[in-house]
């Protein structure tokens, strides 16, 4: 056998039981969203499969006699302020750490990926405080002023690292052409930084979903709560929860999100490491 | 460069002001650093006030009281044993991502035919927003009806009278939620160890080659060294994420089962008593537990970053 043959064999071996592992409860996920609802309790009924073959009722149930589309749109509304915030401020500072500055914008650039490290966990109380401070508990507003406070500093540094492969040729080519340092900017280098923004609009909505912490306190009331709350405080109630519903309801924002997130997670790994391995 | 600046017609002197880098370079970057200051920097002060206050979440103000929660806190047995909890939690569950991502991601290099979809299901969990993935899990350690006990019921390798309550036995949860949280950041160590690799020279493995060095030998004395720094940059972000999650252990568990309280951790029992209980100054004092471990993970990344200039 050869040997290369062999090293490939090797990798299968090694990554397919991983995979398996790893997707097994995305499987059960898509199996349960589509099961009947009396399979659930039933014994004699695989979890694996189908018993009676796969239904649309569990997804029917979660859009007629849920708020689940009040969710989707508070979800989608703070997405897009956060995502307009993120971008306004994160791309001149990115801008400017990467190319404009030499030693002081280094430790900057630094100091401000440290706070990307900063846990909700660790500000949300006395965020709690000023929120209810500024009369905004139980407000999508909340949400929308806190969440930059994360995506803000991820967007920075990762716009860092994708300034940083532009060459200065580019710039210098158009200054001589007679443009200003702030229409270069605006003309030349935001266009070509495209993939870039689109990586941190990606990026910077796959962490409001999947924020917890602010979203449970500051939120109290079943209209206004998101995605990654009120599918945990909402549906999962009583002894027996519409499993069903619940995966569905799971399942829709997390499927093209999957997809996207993989799309671009070549893009995002070059401009996450561009500040730190160049 | 110098020329054509000055050649060209004066536009205002504001114009003229942002042409000099260092001044640009300030007015591009102050607004992101002053929102951050206001937003990160801002409150981690207040939360250090907040501690030696007995504020609540009902009236805001509070008196002043010195280190009295600090003190209450640390003598208290459900503090001490939430924080030793979140040393188990992230130590664990860290071991066992460090390993497997870093036995995946040197599969993964080579290139082999369907690599790109095992890549993605590899991928999903840390893809998927958490919360939501966390239903899944929810489902699946139910103790009646759910897919892990089914399948175990009818291996014969636990009883269908008896079945294991996965979220409500103490050490059971207590290993629900390390392997949970372990699935959840092993694609993110995959990642980071890529990218690693990537960045180690073909040469190297050329000389590598040269020298007679091949297998076990090869990976004991060439990669492992050179693969030190990225898994330590997998290490410290890991570390912050586990130590700091909350929406892990509270979706799964609430820091449960009752009584014992088994996966309490610093992060739930600071929300408890912050917001549950509504003692917000015992609760910024209890958070604070996790500044220590931030620091060391910062100057971690500090060192790491000097490091990485130098050579």
């Amino acid at each position: 056998m050869s040997n290369a043959f062999r090293e490939k064999s090797l990798s299968y071996l090694i990554v397919g039981p991983f995979a398996i592992v790893l997707a097994f409860p995305f499987y059960v996920m898509v199996i349960t969203a589509f099961k009947n609802g009396t399979e659930f309790y039933d014994a004699s009924a695989t979890p694996y499969w189908f018993k009676q073959g796969p239904t649309l009722d569990n997804a029917r149930f979660l859009f007629d006699n849920t708020p689940y589309t009040d969710w989707l749109e508070n979800t989608a509304l703070i997405g897009v302020a956060v995502v307009g915030i993120t971008l306004l401020l994160a791309l001149p500072a990115g801008y400017a750490l990467a190319r404009l500055s030499g030693r002081v914008g280094q430790s900057l650039g630094v100091g401000i990926f440290l706070t990307y490290l900063v846990p909700p966990t660790l500000l949300f109380l006395p965020l709690f405080w000023v929120i209810s401070r500024l009369h905004l508990q139980d407000r999508l507003l909340a949400l929308i002023l806190v969440y930059p406070s994360f995506t803000v500093p991820f967007s920075t540094w990762l716009m860092m690292g994708f300034f940083k492969t532009i060459p200065q040729e580019l710039e210098d080519a158009a200054r001589v052409d007679g443009a200003s340092r702030l229409k270069t900017l605006v003309r030349v280098i935001f266009p070509i930084s495209l993939p870039g923004i689109l990586t941190v609009i990606i990026f910077s909505f796959s962490l409001v979903l999947n924020e917890f912490v602010y979203a449970f306190t500051f939120i109290s009331s079943t209209a206004h709560r998101t995605l990654s709350t009120g599918v945990y405080t909402d549906l999962i109630r009583g002894d027996l929860p519409e499993w069903g519903a619940i995966m569905v309801a799971a399942l829709i924002p997390s499927i093209p999100l999957a997809l996207l997130y993989n799309t671009f997670l070549d893009r995002f790994i070059a401009g996450f490491t561009g500040g730190a391995f160049r | 460069m110098e020329a054509a600046a000055v050649a060209r017609p004066r536009a205002s002197r504001w114009g003229n002001a942002l042409e000099r880098q260092g001044v640009l370079a300030s007015v591009l970057v102050a607004p992101a650093v002053i929102f951050i200051a206001a937003l990160v920097g801002g409150p981690l002060l207040l939360s250090v006030y907040l501690s030696f206050t007995n504020a609540t979440a009902g009236s805001l103000s509070g008196k002043w009281v010195g280190t009295e929660n600090f003190r209450h806190e640390w003598s208290n047995q459900t503090f001490q044993d939430a924080a030793w909890h979140t040393f188990l939690f992230t130590v664990l569950s860290q071991v066992v991502v460090l390993l497997v991502a870093g036995l995946l991601a040197h599969a993964l290099l080579r290139s082999f035919p369907g690599k790109w979809i095992l890549r993605f299901l590899i991928l999903l969990p840390w893809a998927a927003p958490l919360p939501l993935s966390l239903m899944g899990w929810k489902w699946m350690f139910d103790t009646s009806y759910s897919i892990i006990n089914w399948t175990l019921e009818n291996l014969g390798f636990v009883s269908k009278i008896d079945p294991p309550q996965w979220l409500a036995q103490p050490r059971l949860a207590m290993g629900s939620v390390i392997a949970v949280h372990a699935w959840r950041l092993i694609p993110f160590a995959v990642v980071i160890f890529l990218a690693g690799l990537a960045s180690i020279p073909k040469e190297v493995d050329d000389a590598a080659a040269i020298d007679g060095a091949t297998g076990l030998k090869k990976f004991a004395f060439v990669t492992l060294p050179l693969q030190l720094p990225i898994a330590t940059v997998a290490l410290l972000f890991g570390i912050v994420f586990t130590a700091t999650d909350m929406a892990v252990v509270y979706i799964l568990t609430q820091g449960g089962p009752p009584p014992s309280f088994s996966t309490e951790m610093v992060t739930t029992w600071s929300y408890k008593t912050g917001i549950e209980s509504g003692s917000l100054g015992p609760g910024a004092a209890i958070s604070l537990a996790l500044l220590p471990v931030l620091a060391v993970v910062a100057i971690g990344m500090l060192i790491f970053a000097r490091k990485r200039e130098v050579t």
